[in-house]
């Protein structure tokens, strides 16, 4: 099969690779009609998420049909389903709590060594996302294995289109999970750094969730505008200090909760943007974290913290203070999607959540390369890129 | 695909003379005290294996614990047959029972086998299984299963320790590797697949062919 690979930083193909197959009961191979791009995939595409090996196959957003299924998979042959980015085994403690993404039986053994010592426990297992979380072929590929099968993807009904539910494989559910984590309550203003896609649907969602007003920071004008559009009021971190504009827009308050929809390669030419950038770049495992500083500073007492946005290493200069004497609420992680997705289903299906109004680029599969170079240098006009491995080239 | 840590715990089992005998019994109890301004520490609650100093004559000791969300009489029932320890422990190819005694043959250094016959010194339906090597074995171990149930709703705390004396020679220098580089290594892997079999009948694998191509 034809299917995007990494080889280093800024270094994507798409190569021809053996097809899956089924190796467990419970999986199943989806042939895959959409796959989006990520954020997150462009931490990759930077090099700097460690545990990658040249060859990997990444994606993590995708969707498809039911090609073939394992013995004690739930699926069946012909089924269009979307499937969350966070495999989970449905049974563990945590599985259990809904906390999916902590799931503790979908990382291969080998693989959570790297993670227990790093963070203190295993990660779990997530798709094409490094070996640190389980070295699982991504789906930016016309086929993918899924295991879990029962537990993880969605089945949609006929006469929704690709486009409509696609992102709930991740980027819904985790621009949700933001908001709720923000505890968001009538009359907030809630403050969003970040208008890519995480942060686009955070905004969304956090009007959905009563916010009252919502504050939007990014430097590109056409995420800004889309931001607008959702109803919110923006900021331009190029042309406006952007501490100094939340107090007076919140009336000296202070914004009730914040989100980080940016994670660890914020832009920026504040000093500490510039100096994370250089530890990052020799490889200390430093994270920029100029937003998320920013958000810590911003937020009004009491106040609380979502960080949505990827962290995965170390960050100095860290405002713990600020954390601690300002009694704020800190809530993060990778999404639960499991958690999310019936109920998001069930508000696309009723018009109430758009998930197209984001989309800039439809590509063939075979232009991945591209749509990964334009998405991470040429973010203003390119908000999101979906890959249809059955399209053709123009 | 695999990882390593890069750290070096190989020195934190102090092999000292000391009781030969019951050394699983001894790494659970017995507590090093270390050198501090307190005149006398009481003995905590933690194992002792982790224990900062600790010494289990010549012995060295691994041991893990894991939660698994299944009952207890089940993970007994599911071990107590030693035919299915091959299906999680990475370097175990077959563990046979006859009579008395039970038969390890254990994949070793440069494709060779290792043999290891064992007997069991404890039963206890439901909570624990203890077993030492007898004589005719090449590796000098003894080791000891336990279940007890976790607190709340959790399922089953199963907790693992093998002690074993480290071979001279190319084996030893292989059961070094194997055990010693990462003590914990090999122990914490078989119990994590071991709980995901309980849990969800399959070992994660993120390969993408049965066989690799
Ligand atoms: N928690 C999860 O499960 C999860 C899931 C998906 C994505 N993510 C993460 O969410 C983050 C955003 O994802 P995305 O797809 O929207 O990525 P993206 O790269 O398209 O968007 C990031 C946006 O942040 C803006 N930005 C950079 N520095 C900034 C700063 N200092 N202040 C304000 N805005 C700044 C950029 O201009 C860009 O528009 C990434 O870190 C991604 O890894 C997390
Ligand atoms: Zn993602
Ligand atoms: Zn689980």
């Amino acid at each position: 099969m034809r299917a995007l690979t990494w080889h280093g930083k800024h270094d994507v193909r798409v190569d021809t690779v053996p097809d899956p197959e089924i190796i467990n009961p419970r999986d199943a191979i989806l042939e895959v009609t959409s796959t989006a791009i990520c954020g997150s995939d462009l931490h990759l595409y930077d090099g700097v998420i460690p545990g990658m090996m040249s060859g990997d196959i990444i994606g993590h957003e995708f969707m498809g049909r039911v090609v073939e299924t394992g013995p004690k998979s739930t699926l069946q042959k012909g089924q269009r389903v979307v499937v969350p980015f966070t495999i989970s085994c449905g049974s563990c403690f945590f599985c259990q709590k809904t906390l999916y993404s902590a799931c503790d039986n979908s990382n291969p053994v080998a693989n959570q060594d790297v993670s227990e010592n790093l963070y203190g426990h295993a990660m779990s297992g997530l798709f094409g996302y490094s070996h640190l979380t389980g070295g699982y072929p991504g789906g930016q590929a016309e086929y993918v294995r899924v295991p879990f099968s029962d537990i993880g993807p969605i089945v949609i009904p006929e006469g929704m289109e690709d486009d409509d539910v696609l992102f709930l494989s991740d980027i819904l559910p985790t621009g949700w999970m933001a908001a709720e984590n923000a505890e968001i309550e009538e009359g907030d203003t809630v403050a969003v750094w970040g208008c890519g896609p995480v942060g686009l649907f955070a905004i969304q969602s956090a009007l959905l969730m009563g916010a009252a007003r919502v504050i939007a920071i990014d430097e590109f004008p056409n995420r800004l505008d889309l931001a607008r559009k959702l109803g919110a009021e923006v900021i331009d971190f190029k042309q406006t200090r952007v501490l100094d504009a939340l107090m007076d827009m919140s009336g000296g308050l202070g914004p009730d909760a914040v989100i980080d929809a940016v994670g660890m390669e914020a832009h920026g030419f504040a000093p500490d943007t510039i100096l994370d950038n250089i530890k990052q770049n020799v490889g200390f495992g430093a994270d920029s974290a100029h937003a998320l500083r920013e958000a810590l500073m911003a937020v009004r007492k009491g106040g609380r913290v979502s960080i949505p946005g990827v962290y995965g290493g170390f960050v100095d200069k860290f405002p713990l203070g600020a954390l601690m004497e300002k009694g704020l609420k800190v809530k993060t992680g990778q999404t639960h999607v499991q958690r999310y997705t019936d109920e998001l289903l069930r508000r696309i299906g009723e018009g109430e959540i758009d998930t197209t109004f984001l989309i800039s680029h439809r590509l063939p599969l075979e232009e991945a390369p591209t749509g990964y170079k334009n998405f991470r240098y040429n973010q203003n006009d390119w908000t999101k890129v979906v890959l249809k491995p059955g399209m053709t080239s123009a | 695909m695999r990882h390593d840590s890069g750290r070096h715990r190989g020195d934190r089992l102090g092999l000292l003379a000391a009781a030969t005998v019951g050394v699983v019994g001894l790494a659970f109890l017995y507590q090093q005290q270390t050198r501090n301004s307190v005149p006398q520490r009481r003995g905590d609650s933690a194992p002792g294996r982790a224990a900062r100093r600790a010494r289990f004559g010549r012995y060295a000791v691994v041991g893990r614990t894991v939660t698994i969300a299944r009952p207890r009489s089940e993970i007994y029932a599911f071990w107590r047959d030693f035919s299915n320890l091959s299906s999680f422990m990475e370097n175990v190819r077959r563990v046979e029972e006859t009579g008395e005694v039970t038969h390890w043959t254990i994949a070793g250094p440069m494709g060779r086998d290792v043999h290891v016959e064992s007997r069991i010194v404890a039963d206890r339906p439901d909570s624990e299984i203890a077993w030492r090597s007898t004589g005719n074995s090449e590796i000098d171990t003894e080791g000891k299963i336990m279940f007890r149930d976790a607190p709340g709703d959790r399922g089953t705390e199963v907790e693992a320790i093998i002690a074993y004396v480290p071979p001279m020679g190319e084996l030893g220098r292989w059961v070094a590797k194997a055990f010693q580089t990462e003590p914990h290594l090999q122990g914490r892997r078989d119990l994590k697949r071991l709980k995901m079999l309980m849990e969800t009948g399959e070992i994660a694998t993120s390969a993408l062919r049965k066989t690799p191509s």
